[in-house]
C-alpha cells in the first residue's frame, strides 16, 4: 500500500485503499452563500483525517428509506483547528434535486450520514504548474487540491467561471493561498465575460512547450470536455474530476460509469466511484 | 448459553448464516473486502455473467423512486473467463462462498457458461438468472414461460453437479407455479425475486429517468410484494427459498424466513449502507436471545396465520 499523508497527494497506483468510514456527523454550520449555494460543514473529523484532494463523501440527511440513497459530493474544505487537528469537513452544495435541497436546509445540529472518502484523489503534477478550472459548483474539490498544491510549491492557477460576478466563491480563500485567479462570468459581471475555457485557451495558447503545467477540471461535462480536448491540443496533460448520477459510491452498483478508452484501443464503462471520480482527461470517450 | 445456530444449506452448499450479498448489487465481491469481511456473509453472489464481455445500457442507468428505485445497468460484466481467472481465485483466497449468477441469451449459452464454471476451482453454487427485466435477448423470456423455466433449469442439470438457484421474476402472474417448474427441473433452490418491471419520467423535460426508458424496481417498496410471492412459493414446493426483495434491516430478514425464506438477499440496501452485515447479524443474535431460538431455521415458514397480529400504534 502505497500512501503519502492525508491532504498530501496519494498515487493512482495503490492497491488497497484506506477503507471508508460512515459517521453520523453533526452540522456545525450551514452557510447560506445564494439561493442555490451553500457550504455544509459537518464534523466528521475521521473522514476528513483520511481525505485527499479530489475525493468525495457519499451523505444522506435521514437513517429511514425515503429518500433512501445517498448522493456524492467532493470533499470542499478539510477544516483543522489550531494544533493542525482535523476537526470537520465541508461540502459546496447547489440545490438541484432532493437531497441537495434537503442538504441547502438543514441546520447546525442537525444529523447527516456521512460514508468516506471515496474515489482515486488528483495525481501531484509531475512538473511544472498546476491550473485548476472549475465551473460553478465545480469549484468543490479544488480547496484542497489548491492546499495540498502550495504545500508542494507548485505554482498554481485557478481559471474559475459562473454566470454571475455573485456566484464567485471563496476568492479570498485561493487569494490567501498565493493562487492565482483567472475569472470569467457569463454576463461580464466580474472578470473576462463568457466561458472560462476562452482564458484557459489563451493561457495555453502561450506555452512554450508540451507537458509544463497539469489541467485539472471540475465542471459541467462539456466544459470538462473541451478542457481535456484543448489540454490535449496544446500537448498538457489533464486530469478531469467527473459528476455521475452514483448510487454506492463503492463499485457495487454499476450506475456512475463513464466511457473510458483503455490500452488495448477498446472503449468500456469505468465505475467513476472506484475507476475515478478523477480521470485522465485524454482518456475519457466525451460523448 | 447454546450456541447460536444460523446455519443454511443448499445442497452442497452450507453457509454460516443465512445473510447472501445479492447479484449486482456487490459487485464481485471484492469491491466491499475493505468494509466487511467476505467471508462472514451466507455467501457473495457475482454480477450477472455471460460468456463474453458485455458493456451495458447508456447512463442514466439509476432513479431513486419513493423508497426504492429504479435501475437499468443492461448487465455489464466481463464475462465467465475473466471472472474465473481474475475474480474467483481472489474470492477463494477471502473464503468467501461465491455463488455465480449465470446469464445467456440462449439456452446454449446458459449451459456452455454453467459448464465452464463447473470445471472451475472455488465456485460454490450457480444462480440462473432468468428474470433480468433489463435486457431484451435472454434471460427473461425463459423466465417468463414455463417451458423456458423448466428447460434452461433441466439442462443446466445435466451439465453441473453444482448447486443450482434459478432466480424468479416477479413480473409474472403466478411465480408459484415458476417455482414448480423450477423444482421440478431440478433445481436444489429457488431465489426470488429479481426487481419489478417498472418506469419512471421527469414530467419538466418529458423524459424517461432511465436510458433504457423502462428498469427493474428494487427497494422496500417492493418488499410487501416479495413477502407474499415468497410465503406463496413457501407453500408450492420443498426445496429452499432464497427470499429477497427491500431487506433493509434484521426484522426484514425474519419477515422473509417466518414466509418461508431459508436465506435471504440483500441488494439495494447494502448501497444505502455498506456496513448493514455486522448490524444484520447482530439484529439476528438479539432476535434469537429473545425467542430463545437456537436453530434460526426453525423459524423458516413458521408463519401462524390463525389470526392477525395485534396491531400496534
Amino acid at each position: 500500500m502505497t500512501r503519502t499523508t492525508p491532504s498530501g497527494f496519494c498515487r493512482h497506483d495503490i492497491l488497497s485503499p484506506v477503507p471508508p468510514v460512515d459517521v453520523r456527523a453533526t452540522v456545525i454550520s450551514n452557510v447560506r452563500l445564494s439561493r442555490d449555494y451553500n457550504v455544509l460543514t459537518i464534523a466528521a473529523p475521521e473522514v476528513g483525517a483520511l481525505t485527499e484532494p479530489g475525493q468525495f463523501v457519499m451523505l444522506k440527511t435521514t437513517d429511514a428509506s425515503d429518500p433512501m440513497l445517498r448522493r456524492p459530493f467532493s470533499v470542499f474544505e478539510v477544516l483543522r483547528d489550531d494544533l493542525g487537528t482535523v476537526r470537520a469537513i465541508s461540502i459546496l452544495n447547489k440545490r438541484a434535486g432532493r437531497t441537495t435541497g434537503l442538504l441547502y436546509g438543514l441546520e447546525a445540529g442537525d444529523p447527516v450520514w456521512c460514508l468516506g472518502p471515496l474515489g482515486l484523489p488528483f495525481n501531484p503534477p509531475s512538473s511544472g504548474e498546476a491550473w485548476m478550472v472549475a465551473g460553478g459548483v465545480g469549484l468543490a474539490p479544488f480547496a484542497t487540491l489548491a492546499e495540498a498544491l502550495v504545500a508542494l510549491q507548485v505554482p498554481t492557477t485557478l481559471f474559475y467561471g459562473a454566470r454571475t460576478a455573485d456566484e464567485l466563491y471563496y476568492l479570498e480563500f485561493f487569494d490567501r493561498l498565493g493562487v492565482k485567479l483567472v475569472l470569467t462570468t457569463e454576463d461580464g459581471g466580474a472578470g473576462v465575460k463568457g466561458r472560462v475555457t476562452g482564458p484557459l485557451e489563451e493561457s495555453l495558447k502561450g506555452l512554450g512547450g508540451p507537458n509544463l503545467v497539469t489541467v485539472y477540471a471540475c465542471g459541467p461535462e462539456p466544459m470538462l470536455a473541451a478542457v481535456a480536448r484543448l489540454a490535449e491540443r496544446y500537448g498538457q496533460p489533464s486530469e478531469v474530476s467527473m459528476e455521475r448520477t452514483m448510487g454506492c459510491g463503492l463499485g457495487g452498483c454499476y450506475s456512475c460509469v463513464v466511457p473510458v478508452k483503455h490500452a488495448d484501443g477498446q472503449t468500456r464503462y469505468v465505475r467513476s466511484c472506484i475507476g475515478g471520480p478523477v480521470f485522465d482527461g485524454a482518456t475519457v470517450v466525451w460523448e | 448459553m447454546t450456541a447460536l445456530d444460523m446455519s443454511v444449506r443448499i445442497g452442497s452448499l452450507v453457509m454460516p448464516n443465512p445473510l447472501m450479498a445479492a447479484s449486482g448489487c456487490f459487485g464481485y465481491g471484492l469491491e466491499y473486502e475493505d468494509v466487511v469481511d467476505l467471508s462472514t456473509l451466507g455467501g457473495v453472489v457475482s454480477k450477472g455473467l455471460f460468456l463474453a464481455e458485455r458493456q451495458g445500457h447508456k447512463p442514466e442507468r439509476i432513479a431513486e423512486t419513493p423508497a426504492g428505485m429504479l435501475n437499468a445497468i443492461g448487465l455489464q460484466g466481463i464475462g465467465v473467463h475473466r471472472f474465473i481467472s481474475e475474480k474467483l481465485p481472489l474470492l477463494r483466497a477471502r473464503r468467501a462462498r461465491t455463488i455465480v449468477n449465470i446469464c445467456g441469451t440462449t439456452l446454449d449459452e446458459y449451459v456452455e457458461v454453467a459448464r465452464i464454471l463447473s470445471d472451475a476451482e472455488g465456485v460454490d453454487a450457480l444462480e440462473i438468472n432468468i428474470s433480468c427485466p433489463n435486457i431484451k435477448e435472454g434471460g427473461i423470456q425463459f423466465g417468463c414461460s414455463l417451458d423456458g423455466t423448466f428447460g434452461v433449469v433441466s439442462a443446466i442439470r445435466k451439465v453441473t453437479s453444482l448447486p443450482i438457484i434459478p432466480k424468479l421474476t416477479p413480473n409474472v402472474t403466478s411465480p408459484a407455479s415458476f417455482a414448480r417448474a423450477a423444482e421440478d427441473a431440478g433445481a436444489d433452490a429457488i431465489s426470488l425475486v429479481n426487481t419489478f418491471l417498472a418506469m419512471a419520467i421527469d414530467v419538466e423535460q418529458r423524459k424517461p429517468k432511465l436510458s433504457n426508458v423502462v428498469g427493474g424496481l428494487s427497494g422496500p417498496a417492493i418488499r410487501p410484494i416479495a413477502v407474499r410471492m415468497v410465503w406463496e412459493c413457501r407453500q408450492e414446493v420443498k426445496i429452499p427459498i432464497v427470499g429477497m426483495g427491500g431487506i433493509m434491516d434484521h426484522r426484514d430478514v425474519l419477515e422473509f424466513m417466518i414466509a418461508g425464506a431459508n436465506a435471504v438477499q440483500v441488494g439495494t440496501a447494502n448501497f444505502v449502507d455498506p456496513f448493514i452485515w455486522r448490524k444484520l447479524l447482530d439484529g439476528l443474535t438479539d432476535y434469537m436471545q429473545r425467542h430463545q431460538i437456537t436453530r434460526l431455521a426453525d423459524i423458516v415458514g413458521a408463519l401462524d396465520t390463525t389470526s392477525p397480529a395485534k396491531a400496534h400504534a
